[in-house]
């Protein structure tokens, strides 16, 4: 952490679905880094980054979005002191379209340049200027995770946790910030907190995504799987970091559940909600009522709520 | 579904194939059929072709049978595929290409109908799932 008292700004992009659905994983992120010290500040004005990064070769026109937003945090850099030329999203799809939508760019300078000729209406130019971080990345790398334990006041001694990174965190290689087939970064911090993270033989095996918008009996196969496979290491419940996985995972156990009657239902959390409890935040920062499948029982069985 | 062909080189040597090349940047030979992609995909359960089929019918030239598969729209992008491939393919860009010229056919018929959603499914869909839904099987 810095070496004076004050409390480091970092500019913060929440993405539409925390301002929507995802509330919980909004205010836990907020709330959880103020006990870090870290304080963070939404950017004016930011807009979706769009969602998916458009694979065809020499789309443009799908970065303009993503890069708009790198011109939001010069903005912010500019007029806040002690503000670094780099900004922090939870979201794991979002770090992961705005990461890529930012290399792509700083390797093309003709797809920049073209870019910031579609933007002329904006006073300030990109320039690849502007470093896009995860908060998985930002804990480990800027606090640390023995930083970070030293804050916990409520250790959750004995729960089981088993970490779920799908695909945005790991893929491509380019974004990755821990090992592609087998990141460790969420089970570190949840040994952080104090719980107990489980092996998990399905922590990057994709949920289906979008599919679950019209084919939710191909999300309620993927939720079975995934699920089942948590059910297997004795998890308590399973953290996460993007909320379409969330989406999945949780809201669709009752799909899962008319698929294979024998699944057993399992809390989702935001690994943000985790720290939040370790930290001794409240039930305004956790939000576990915006949760489908309710965490206090578990918590309860192990002393936590 | 048939897949019977005549391997003829007009074919191969198509402006289909040209252009699936171009979209996604890569190229289709280098693929030798191992079938890591297709071993490793999460969609492959609900696919009619297989990843690497898919490649190999691309190398053909296959493009009626390939535009009428259910899995150039199951394929989620996830990007299992691509990190696993022996031989550096992009296998998912090259389906993103197959879906571009699908949606970009005469007739054109989008993948999801968001009128036919249900009010509820309307109701819960977070806009994560929305506008992945569309940008990916709508243009
Ligand atoms: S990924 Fe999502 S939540 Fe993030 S901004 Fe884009 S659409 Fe919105
Ligand atoms: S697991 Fe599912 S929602 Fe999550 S990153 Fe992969 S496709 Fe996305
Ligand atoms: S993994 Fe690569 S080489 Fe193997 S079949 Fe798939 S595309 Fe071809
Ligand atoms: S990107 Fe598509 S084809 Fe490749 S593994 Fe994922 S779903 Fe399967």
């Amino acid at each position: 952490m810095g070496n004076e008292n004050k409390p480091m700004k970092l500019a913060y992009y929440p993405g539409c679905t925390l301002k929507n659905q995802a509330t919980n994983f909004d205010v836990s992120t907020v709330s959880s880094m103020a006990k870090l010290d870290v304080e963070v500040e939404e950017l004016d004005r930011w807009n979706c980054c769009g969602t998916v990064h458009a694979l065809d070769s020499d789309n443009v026109m799908n970065r303009v979005a993503p890069i708009t937003n790198m011109i939001r945090v010069k903005e912010a850099q500019a007029k806040t002191e002690g503000m670094a030329s780099e900004f922090m999203t939870s979201c794991a799809m979002c770090y992961n379209t705005l990461k890529r939508a930012n290399i792509d760019v700083k390797q093309r300078a003709d797809a920049l340049e073209t870019i910031n000729n579609l933007l002329y209406l904006e006073k300030t130019k990109y320039e690849g200027d502007v470093e896009v971080l995860h908060l998985l990345e930002y804990l480990r790398d800027r606090v640390g995770f023995d930083n970070l334990a030293k804050k916990v006041t409520k250790p959750l001694k004995g729960l089981r946790v088993a970490s779920y990174y799908g695909c945005l965190l790991v893929r491509p290689k380019e974004v990755a910030f821990d090992d592609v087939e087998n990141p460790m970064v969420m089970e570190n911090l949840i040994r952080a907190l104090g719980a107990t993270p489980v092996e998990f033989s399905h922590k990057t095996e994709c949920c289906g995504a979008y599919q679950t918008v019209d084919k939710p009996e191909v999300i309620a196969d993927r939720t079975d799987k995934i699920m089942g496979a948590a059910s297997e290491e004795q998890a308590d419940m399973v953290v996460v970091s993007c909320p379409l996985c969330a989406f999945n995972l949780d809201y669709r156990q009752d799909d899962a559940k008319r698929l294979n009657p024998d699944f057993q239902n399992m809390p989702v959390l935001y690994f943000t909600q985790l720290m939040a409890l370790a930290f001794g935040c409240d039930e305004s920062a956790l939000r576990f009522d915006l949760q489908h499948i309710d965490p206090l029982p578990a918590l309860k069985a192990r002393g936590l709520a | 579904m048939d897949t019977t062909l005549r391997i003829t080189s007009a074919r191969a040597g198509s402006s289909f194939v040209a252009n699936i090349e171009k979209v996604s940047g890569q190229k289709l030979l280098a693929c030798y059929q191992c079938g890591k992609c297709s071993a490793g995909c999460p969609m492959a359960a609900h696919m009619d072709v297989l990843p690497n089929q898919m490649i190999r019918m691309a190398q053909l030239g296959m493009q009626e049978q390939l535009l009428a598969t259910r899995s150039i729209w199951m394929c989620v992008s996830c990007l299992t595929c691509n990190s696993r491939c022996p031989k550096g393919i992009k296998i998912a860009e090259v389906i993103e290409a197959l879906r571009k010229a699908a949606l970009n056919t005469g007739q054109r018929n989008d993948h999801l109908h968001v009128m036919e959603l249900s009010a509820e499914a309307r109701a819960v869909l977070p806009p994560i799932a929305m506008i992945g839904a569309m940008r990916k099987l709508t243009s």
